[in-house]
């Protein structure tokens, strides 16, 4: 038996899949901007000590680098309900990947943060900087270069992962497809072209981050 | 003038400085020579304040180093230090490794600090290097670019922190050079250094440091060639 591929159904639903790779793209760059500021936040509190913020920091980025992010997901839209907080698939499936990027981010600033050796402060300091010129010049960019691959990679995981929203029926790229290849039953087709489109949306980001860096980055470490 | 008054420094148990005391005053070289150990680079720590004292005074130009109420920021601007280790910032060109201090600490027009920047690049021979990033220099021009970078804040003293002892042999010169010149325009330094050659020629005085103490102070040529002390006659022959 051989299978017929029928593409013309696909091409009519493209401004719906279309629509669901923007909401891909949404989440995926509004998770990663509140993960990064809280990674900041989080990592400043492992770092500095302080034992109740170093406490929450460490539990914090323990059950994210640590457990399924379908776990996080499902918690975040089911678990959540359980006690009355219903949370929309989309703002479910966004704090889940917030949650998630902000664990794995916090242990890439605070690695960035100890690569720097200290003489680059004692350096500044001895030029009569202060604390808040030390790291805006000197610190901050020398460390978003180190980190800036691990952060970009971060990204692409994130677009991809935002696929878990199928399964609390967020219309994203996956969500949409699930729904369009259920109606039609060109399961393949739909699915063949949404794998297209994820390669592009990743491709087409590292594309752009590299072009970024080149930009941004003009000095060597 | 520098001041050290009787100054004490621990870290945790270990009592680095034991009660020094030394006076430079403006326009004079003091090179502070000793073994690893004994207290020369925390000296250097303290009078800019990157590191506390536990007792004693140090006065800058009269002010108080160590007391509350002074703005060490402000006080570092008239502190210029050069360090072991090199430490240009390496994402910044030589230029605006220079010219940086004096655009954001002194609020100088960006023209202006790049001005007075290129001015100490040319003076410590670097004048070639402005859109060069410092990873690709040798050690040699990376300390000089560094000499460079505290001279652009025109400082009163320089403070130098055993700057030629990461260097390679065949770069050593260059730098040592560099800082005879500083001597000759006058500047005021304390030079802990290795380099005996360049603690006779260049300084006006030497200091030895021995277990957190000055062992033996006196003029250059005399300490070098003729120690009086015995600690420093056992040191200085082995080191020779």
């Amino acid at each position: 038996m051989e299978y017929q591929f029928h593409w013309n159904i696909v091409f009519q639903k493209m401004p719906e899949l279309l629509n669901g790779a923007f909401v891909t793209l949404h989440v995926s760059v509004l998770a990663m901007l509140l993960g990064i500021v809280i990674a900041i936040l989080l990592a400043i509190a492992k770092m500095n000590n302080s034992k109740p913020f170093c406490y929450v920091a460490t539990v914090w980025v323990e059950i994210a680098r640590n457990t399924p992010a379908l776990f996080q997901i499902y918690m975040a839209y089911f678990g959540l309900g359980a006690f009355g907080i219903h949370l929309s698939p989309y703002v479910a499936v966004l704090s889940a990947l917030v949650f998630i990027n902000a664990g794995y981010l916090t242990e890439t600033f605070r690695g960035g943060f100890q690569s720097i050796p200290s003489t680059q402060y004692s350096a500044s300091k001895s030029l009569g900087m202060s604390s808040i010129q030390t790291y805006r010049y000197v610190i901050l960019p020398q460390m978003l270069r180190r980190i800036y691959h691990p952060m970009t990679n971060q990204f692409v995981w994130s677009i991809l992962m935002s696929s878990l929203g199928i399964l609390v029926g967020m219309s994203e790229l996956s969500g949409t497809t699930q729904r369009l290849q259920s109606a039609s039953f060109r399961t393949l087709e739909f699915f063949i072209v949404a794998a297209v489109m994820y390669f592009i949306i990743t491709k087409l980001v590292l594309f752009g981050s590299s072009l970024l860096s080149r930009r941004l980055f003009k000095g060597e470490i | 003038m520098i001041s050290v008054q009787n100054v004490h420094k621990s870290f945790g148990d270990l009592e680095v400085l034991k009660g020094v005391s030394l006076d430079v005053p403006n326009g004079e070289v003091v090179s502070v020579i000793g073994g690893s150990g004994s207290g020369k680079s925390t000296l250097l720590y303290c009078i800019n304040a990157i590191e506390s004292i536990n007792s004693g005074k140090i006065l800058v130009n009269d002010i108080d180093v160590h007391s509350k109420a002074t703005n060490k920021d402000k006080l570092r601007q008239k502190l210029g230090m050069v360090f072991q280790q090199f430490n240009a910032f390496p994402h910044m060109t030589v230029l605006e490794n220079a010219a940086l201090a004096p655009r954001i600490v002194k609020k100088m027009s960006r023209d202006e600090a790049m001005e007075i920047a290129k001015k100490e690049l040319e003076h410590v021979g670097l004048g070639d290097k402005f859109d060069v990033y410092p990873t690709r220099m040798s050690g040699g021009q990376q300390q000089r670019l560094a000499i460079a970078r505290a001279l652009a804040m025109k400082p009163d003293f320089m403070l130098l922190d055993e700057v030629t002892s990461a260097l390679d042999p065949e770069l050593v010169g260059e730098v040592l050079e560099t800082l005879r010149l500083l001597a000759e325009e006058g500047m005021t330094m304390i030079c802990v250094t290795h380099e005996m050659g360049f603690a006779r020629d260049v300084s006006d005085r030497v200091a030895y440091f021995h277990q957190g103490v000055i062992a033996e102070i006196g003029e250059a040529r005399q300490v070098i060639n003729e120690p009086q002390n015995e600690l420093t006659q056992k040191f200085l022959s082995k080191v020779r």
